[in-house]
């Protein structure tokens, strides 16, 4: 063992060491919102901001070019929203059912098992969804685009149901088994109890989940750059081609845009856009959490 | 039974608009507030006529508002249990339905990828290089740079996050920039990955000239599970008793020593489990490593980290992105490679888990 002396020493240099781990995280956020606000500024020393927030047309390589982020603030809004129609409703009664109905031993066969649709590597989901399911709804509707909406967003609702079905569940399971017995022994049945007594005793949990659900399939990458297609589209069609947020990002940056060129800072612009919504959305959510755990935690 | 609790139950049957006009006592006893209560006086007979009901109904909307909360009973009580069961067994067999879907396309995804790809899934597919000609395409220098990216973004990110862990957990004040990096965390696990991606494009492969290179890879992959794995540690370091520390203090300890030597070892299989599953995240993360530039074809395998590289994730998605069938084959083979390591990853992690808890 060492000298007493040395042993405060080393005591000392391991909590300085551990300090600057622990700072290199703040340094992440750090770097995040500086490199997108630096890069966004000399683009906006270039293309006013309202044209940026309020123009229909996105075509940084037409000349002249226009730079109006709704198309693709529309894209990606339309294929959250069709996630979150597949998401939700299907995340919610599988919640329902794992916390409600389902056998403790039927539960921890098939959370774990609903929780691998989450481990599943994104481009995965996009080729089930360019090969398997685009396919499937040109069957039906034939006047379906080959890079459509629909298809990334029903795929990505199936990939963001675990999120849903977990922490809602959580939140069910929290909430106290004496408000479950109240309702029984006014009379209600299994599904009143689940239904009146349950979710609503959860719900800021419920909707904690539904907005990080959300969240998550607007800052997805991999499905809508595979399967949505590159047409930035101010449509509403799911059937139609469109480009969201995140596929522009990855396409541009395939495309080697010259460093320095508008083209490049647009990456910088858009990224800047997506950040600041899907940190809204991850703070609300955190809010709505940390209600819900003042309730019955 | 004249109360407005039986008028209430009365109403929530299908619908039958001359039941509502029935009632007599709830809306009526309201009503003797109204200058015109003339009429209104005779309502608290059990026996008032219907139609007067229906004719003040219809002559003074005030009335027809008041009458409004009754008619939609708020606990929307249906006294008629068979009906009530029945529904709970339609609702549960419809949540039981909903709970199988996302299990059914699991399981279409996996029979859809193995369909597809299996054929072409040889010892030569693992050991080839990518190819204009399908027939010729393999995986070799994708998987080679899934294991180097994997290998050094678990270099870098254990030891950050394990330490911010423990710094979290052991040695923070409970002050405000405590608060900070923990909110901070939080935020940060939320952040897209293609956001990283922008972060290490502008970062590592600019600023700091590392290039498009294996470690420019790795950096951005590491930053991008440090909370997963500092949530982990945290929730592993937790759970170790305080009487552990406490004995170690008690023999003499200084904290480090007792961290090292006493906490740290039982925390560690939670540790290893939750980084093996961060790391899993980072080896299917096809996103930041475009924004970092892997490249579509590459002749050879990386030999240091300052190397051109691909992945897997990358070269699946260069090879969805061909039009020709034989290439979505490939794309197919390669999600099998993936997915089986993956699997072993995740497999080490379940039976880390189990070993762990064990012991206990």
């Amino acid at each position: 063992m060492a000298g007493l002396r040395r042993r405060r020493r080393r005591e000392r240099t391991v909590g300085g060491v551990l300090l600057g781990f622990s700072i290199v995280s703040i340094l992440t956020t750090l770097g995040i919102v500086g490199v997108l606000l630096f890069d966004s500024a000399s683009f906006f020393s270039e293309v006013s901001p309202v044209e940026f927030l309020t123009g229909t047309t996105w075509t940084p390589l037409f000349r002249p070019p226009h730079f109006g982020v709704l198309p693709l603030l529309t894209g990606s809004l339309l294929i959250a929203a069709g996630a979150a129609l597949v998401a939700l409703p299907l995340g919610l009664a599988a919640a329902i059912f794992l916390s409600e109905y389902a056998h403790p031993r039927v539960r921890n066969l098939v959370k774990p098992v609903l929780e691998i649709l989450a481990g599943v590597p994104t481009v995965v989901y996009g080729y089930f969804a360019l090969t398997f399911v685009t396919p499937i709804l040109r069957a039906i509707w034939p006047a379906t685009d080959v890079f459509n909406a629909a298809s990334a967003s029903i795929v990505m609702g199936i990939m963001i149901i675990p999120m849903v079905s977990s922490l809602s569940e959580d939140a069910m399971s929290a909430v106290p088994r004496s408000l479950r017995q109240a309702a029984y022994s006014l009379g209600a049945t299994k599904v009143e109890v689940a239904t009146r007594t349950v979710v609503p005793a959860a719900l800021s949990g419920i909707v904690a989940s539904f907005i990080l659900a959300i969240s998550r399939a607007i800052g997805e990458t991999m499905i809508v750059t595979i399967a949505a297609g590159a047409q930035p589209a101010l449509t509403l069609n799911p059937f139609h081609s469109v480009q969201t947020m995140t596929a522009y990002i990855a396409q541009t940056a395939q495309g080697e845009a010259p460093h320095g060129s508008v083209e490049y800072r647009t990456i910088f612009a858009v990224g800047l856009t997506l950040f600041a919504i899907t940190l809204l959305m991850n703070i609300l959510s955190g809010f709505a959490m940390r209600r819900f755990r003042e309730e019955y935690e | 039974m004249t109360g407005p609790d039986a008028a209430g139950i009365e109403q929530t049957g299908p619908s039958n608009p001359p039941r509502a006009g029935a009632t007599e006592s709830g809306p009526t006893d309201r009503d003797t507030s109204e200058p015109r209560s003339s009429a209104g006086a005779q309502a608290p007979m059990p026996v008032a006529p219907a139609p007067a009901g229906v004719a003040r109904g219809g002559a003074g909307g005030r009335v027809e508002r008041g009458r409004a909360p009754v008619r939609r009973d708020p606990t929307r009580f249906d006294p008629r249990i068979g009906r009530r069961a029945t529904f709970g067994t339609i609702f549960a067999i419809v949540c039981f339905l909903a709970t199988m879907v996302g299990i059914l396309v699991l399981a279409t995804l996996l029979i859809d990828i193995f369909r597809d790809g299996w054929s072409r899934l040889t010892f030569e597919f693992l050991n080839r290089f990518p190819s204009r000609f399908p027939a010729r395409a393999g995986v070799k220098p994708a998987l080679a740079g899934s294991i180097w990216v994997l290998g050094l973004t678990a270099l870098i990110s254990f030891p950050l996050g394990v330490g911010t862990a423990i710094w979290l957990e052991e040695y923070a004040p409970d002050n405000r920039f405590t608060r900070i990096v923990e909110t901070n965390i939080a935020n940060l696990a939320g952040v897209p990955s293609i956001v990283y991606g922008i972060l290490g494009l502008a970062l590592f492969v600019r600023a700091f000239a590392i290039g498009r290179s294996v470690l420019a890879a790795a950096l951005t992959l590491a930053l991008l599970i440090l909370p997963v794995i500092i949530i982990a540690s945290q929730e592993a370091i937790k759970a170790v008793p305080n009487s552990i520390r406490l004995g170690a203090y008690a023999l003499g300890a200084t904290r480090w020593e007792a961290i090292r030597h006493q906490v740290l070892p039982l925390a560690m299989p939670g540790i290893m489990t939750g980084t093996i599953l961060a790391l899993s995240r980072a080896i299917g993360e096809a996103a930041p490593v475009i924004m970092v530039g892997a490249l579509g074809f590459l002749a050879f395998v990386p030999s240091s980290p300052l190397d051109n590289f691909t992945v897997i994730p990358f070269q699946i998605y260069n090879w969805v992105s061909r039009p020709q069938l034989e290439f979505h084959e490939l794309a197919a083979a390669a999600s099998i490679v993936l997915l089986a390591l993956l699997l072993t990853m995740n497999g080490a992690a379940i039976w880390l888990r189990n070993r762990y808890n064990r012991k206990l």
